[in-house]
This record gives structure tokens, C-alpha cells and sequence, in this order.
């Protein structure tokens, strides 16, 4: 038993091993951070609006995860245990603040829509539940997996959502960088005299929910293991 | 020796470490990218200004066509005064430019200060304000039609936040031109409505009773309106109300100047 142990620790696991792969994809789809454990609702709800927005949100939580991640592993054998949560507090809230200043001065229009949800962020729960449940006790590289991983999970969910929302609600895709892109004929639209018209309620919060729910119901259609006993 | 992780003096000392790191990880970011945030701020300003006289900007030729279309910048004080004017290019790092001047920050500052040294005296409180030296700005413009526009920046406070504007004049200083407003944090739906072109479009075209003691009335949702008024936001009605009273509390103070200016022109 204790050689095992010993080997186990001695031999270095490579990163990319089976267990650490699975890191990487279990939130895509087994334990995906919005549709299984329903956390970080939301902000899907909130700025889905738009591609471009779900986009640079992604991309922020994204860099947020990897950071305190990587972060409070690197530093769980010096955080003394009864400080651990306003230790963890602080990174997160630290890289969102940099987050947040670093869109307000390259990104100022989408910065101004997304408003306070970048804030927000911080009490995202998937940010804070992956810290204490998994930084804490593991080495940085197996926790830089896990945060992408999860933030992909909460990244395809919401790009998904916002695809979605914005071509109905809108008629048209937007990137950031690119603005909005529409890409039916002007004159297809039934204020223009043609026969279209794009669905409002698809840009109002319920249709985010309806859409996460519909994706949710895929999801457990094709993947019986999610599907609860009672 | 191991360091015991949970005692006192340890928890302490790595809180004083990670605050200490954290802090100037933090001032540095915020210090290297204020002139970049304070660029975008500058331009969303004059965004607003254009759009205050029905010239659309976007963050690429905003300060293009503010240079195009606004002719001189002036601030006055709380008497009508002139203070200053200039017709130089924007400088945003210029404190005595009228551009610069931020309306919000000045005016809530000087409210607070004066509030406590009136000590609940409103006679005081006039005078308070009046040895604060607040600067008003006032932007003259050219508009697309070749007509002379006269552009003020008005603040005031919504049900939630702040709420603030721009509301153009025409050369008679009498006949609004057109207006935008934003806010901060008023409620979707109701009283962010404010900054939606179905409500601004209202002020086009309205008068300012300059004899009467309401300048200019916002009437709550549905009520008649006349030319010295527009309709309220239904459901916004707070919000309503500081529009209404941010709009007679500035104007008034532009009042004397435009007196003195047409005076001048005789």
C-alpha cells in the first residue's frame, strides 16, 4: 500500500495523461459548469444578447479561471485555512478588476453593454467553487486544465445561447471588431416591404432561459447518465 | 523548523504580503491604461455632444467632426458670467478648457459642501453655491444646415443614480433643438427609457417659458402636454421628475448669459 502511494507520487504524471484529459472535457459535457450544475446562470441570461458580447464575456471568464486557478494552486500549501475564502476572494476580484479596466480602455462600447456583469464575475460560482474544490488540492498543471476546461463549458453554452438569440432577434451575427454583420437582404424585412420579421422576444432574458433549457434537454436526451433517478 | 500555517502572526503576515502585492498589481494596471480610458471617455462625450444636434459619431471620427461642427466652447459661472471661451482643438488634459470640466463630479461635490455649510438655510445655501465657483460649459455649434446651435450638458440625480444629458438650443435660446440623455442605473423597461430616441425625440421643436417659474416641464406618463412640455416615461416617473428638474435647474443658470449675449448683439 505505502509503495504504491510512493510510486504513484514519485513518477511524474504527464500532463496530458488520461485522468488530466478528462479534466479538460468532463465540463464540456458530464459536468458542464451551466447545464448540469446550473451555476453562472446569470450572466448567461444577462449578456447573450449578442455574439460579440457572449465572445469577450467568454474570453474574460476564461482568463479569470485560468488566473485564480492557477494562482491559488500555486499558492494552497502557504494560504493559511481560515483566511482561504477572502484569500481566494481577492485573487478573483483582483482579475476582474484588470479585466474590467483592460476592456474599458480597449473594448469601451462592448465594456459599456456588458456593464456590471464583468464585476460580476467575481461572484460567478464557477469560478469560486472550482478554487475551493479543486485548486486548492491540486498542482498547477492539472488545475490550469480544469480551468479551461470549465470555462469552455461556460464559454460553449453562452456562445451557443447568444448564436442563437442574435440570429432570430436580430437577423444578423456580430464579432468583435467586425460589429454587426446582417446577413439577410434588407429587403427581405417586413418594414421594408418583404416578409420577415425578426422574433423581439428573442432578445428579452426569458428566451435565454427557454434556449439554455432547450439545450439542456438535448443534452440529457443523447447522455442517459445525467438523467436523475426519481 | 515548519511554519505553522495557522497560527496568528502567519495569517497576518501573508494577508499584509498578498494586499500589499495585490495593491500595486493593481495600480499599475489602473495607471498605464488611464490615458487610454480617459481618450475613450473624451470621445464618448463628444459622441453625445453630436448627438445633442443630430450628427452621428462614431469612436473613429468623433473628434473629427467635433472639431467640424463645434465652433467655440465657453463656461460661465452660476451668475451667467463668461469665464472663459476658446476655439483652440480640444485638449483633454487642459483643466481651463470648457471641454474638460466634468458637470457631474464639480456639480455633487459642490451640492455636498455647500448642503454643509448652509447647515440647512436655503438663503445660505444660494450663497453657498455661489462661492463654490462651479463652471458651467456651454458648447456652440454649427448645425448641418449652417444654423447656430447652443449645446448644454445637464446632471442630475434618477431614482437609482445619476442621470445626465445634453440638451441643444437654437440661436433664439428659446426652441429646443433636440436633447439626449443617459443614465447610470435606471431601471430597464421604465426609467432607462430616458435615453431611447422615442422620448428624446419629444424635446425637438419645444419652447422654454422663460417668463413662467417652470422653464420647462416633464408631465408624469399620459398627461396633456403643451409646448412648454413633454410626456413623462410611464413607470418612470422618478426618473421623469429628474430630467424635469435637472433641465430648470441648468437652464436657468444659462439664462442670464444668453440675456446678456443677446444684449450684446443689439
Amino acid at each position: 500500500m505505502s509503495t504504491d502511494t510512493k510510486s504513484a507520487t514519485t513518477k511524474k504524471e504527464s500532463l496530458f495523461s488520461k485522468k488530466n484529459r478528462k479534466l479538460l472535457s468532463d465540463p464540456l459535457d458530464d459536468s458542464n459548469p451551466i447545464t448540469v450544475q446550473v451555476l453562472g446562470i446569470c450572466s448567461a441570461l444577462a449578456i447573450t444578447v449578442q455574439l460579440q458580447q457572449a465572445v469577450i464575456m467568454s474570453l474574460s471568464v476564461l482568463f479569470v479561471m485560468i488566473g485564480g486557478n492557477v494562482i491559488i494552486s500555486l499558492l494552497r500549501n502557504m494560504i493559511p485555512d481560515r483566511i482561504r475564502i477572502i484569500v481566494q476572494l481577492v485573487v478573483v476580484a483582483s482579475l476582474v478588476i484588470i479585466v474590467d479596466q483592460v476592456l474599458k480602455a480597449f473594448q469601451p462600447d462592448i465594456s459599456e453593454k456588458l456593464s456590471v456583469f464583468v464585476g460580476l464575475i467575481i461572484t460567478n460560482c464557477i469560478i469560486m467553487g472550482r478554487l475551493e474544490a479543486f485548486a486548492l488540492g491540486n498542482k498547477p498543471g492539472p488545475s490550469f486544465l480544469d480551468a479551461i476546461g470549465n470555462a469552455m463549458g461556460y464559454a460553449w453554452i453562452l456562445l451557443a445561447v447568444s448564436v442563437v438569440r442574435e440570429v432570430f432577434g436580430s437577423g444578423a451575427i456580430s464579432l468583435p471588431g467586425m460589429g454587426q454583420v446582417k446577413f439577410l437582404p434588407t429587403d427581405w424585412f417586413m418594414s421594408e416591404g418583404g416578409f420577415y420579421e425578426n422574433n423581439n422576444l428573442m432578445i428579452l432574458p426569458p428566451m435565454a432561459l427557454v434556449t439554455v433549457g432547450i439545450i439542456i434537454w438535448i443534452q440529457r436526451s443523447r447522455n442517459k447518465a445525467l438523467i436523475e433517478e426519481n | 523548523m515548519a511554519i505553522n500555517k495557522n497560527s496568528t502572526g502567519y495569517t497576518f503576515l501573508f494577508s499584509i504580503l498578498m494586499v500589499i502585492i495585490v495593491g500595486s498589481a493593481l495600480a499599475f494596471t489602473a495607471l498605464s491604461l488611464k490615458d487610454r480610458q480617459d481618450a475613450n471617455a473624451a470621445d464618448k462625450k463628444m459622441i453625445d455632444i453630436l448627438g445633442a444636434i443630430g450628427v452621428e459619431a462614431n469612436r473613429s471620427n468623433a473628434s473629427e467632426l467635433f472639431a467640424e461642427f463645434v465652433v467655440e466652447r465657453v463656461a460661465i459661472d452660476l451668475n451667467g458670467q463668461q469665464l472663459t471661451a476658446t476655439t483652440e482643438p480640444v485638449n483633454p488634459k487642459d483643466k481651463e478648457d470648457p471641454f474638460t470640466i466634468d458637470v457631474q463630479k464639480d456639480y455633487r461635490a459642490a451640492v455636498k459642501s455647500a448642503v454643509k455649510a448652509a447647515d440647512g438655510d436655503s438663503d445660505k445655501l444660494n450663497e453657498a453655491l455661489v462661492d463654490k465657483g462651479l463652471r458651467f460649459p456651454l458648447f456652440e455649434c454649427r448645425s448641418q444646415d449652417g444654423k447656430t446651435l447652443y449645446v448644454i450638458p445637464v446632471v442630475g440625480s434618477g431614482l437609482w443614480g445619476p442621470i445626465w444629458g445634453y440638451v441643444a438650443l437654437e440661436d433664439d435660446m428659446t426652441t429646443i433643438y433636440g436633447a439626449n440623455f443617459d443614465h447610470k442605473t435606471e431601471t430597464p423597461g421604465l426609467g432607462a427609457e430616458i435615453k431611447e430616441t422615442f422620448f428624446t425625440e419629444k424635446f425637438k421643436g419645444k419652447q422654454l417659458n422663460k417668463g413662467a417659474s417652470t422653464l420647462f416641464s416633464v408631465v408624469k406618463g399620459g398627461a396633456p402636454t403643451d409646448e412648454y412640455s413633454v410626456d413623462g416615461i410611464t413607470g418612470g416617473t422618478i426618473t421623469s421628475k429628474g430630467v424635469d428638474e435637472m433641465i430648470n435647474r441648468t437652464l436657468a443658470v444659462y439664462l442670464g448669459y444668453f440675456e446678456s449675449k443677446t444684449k450684446a448683439q443689439r
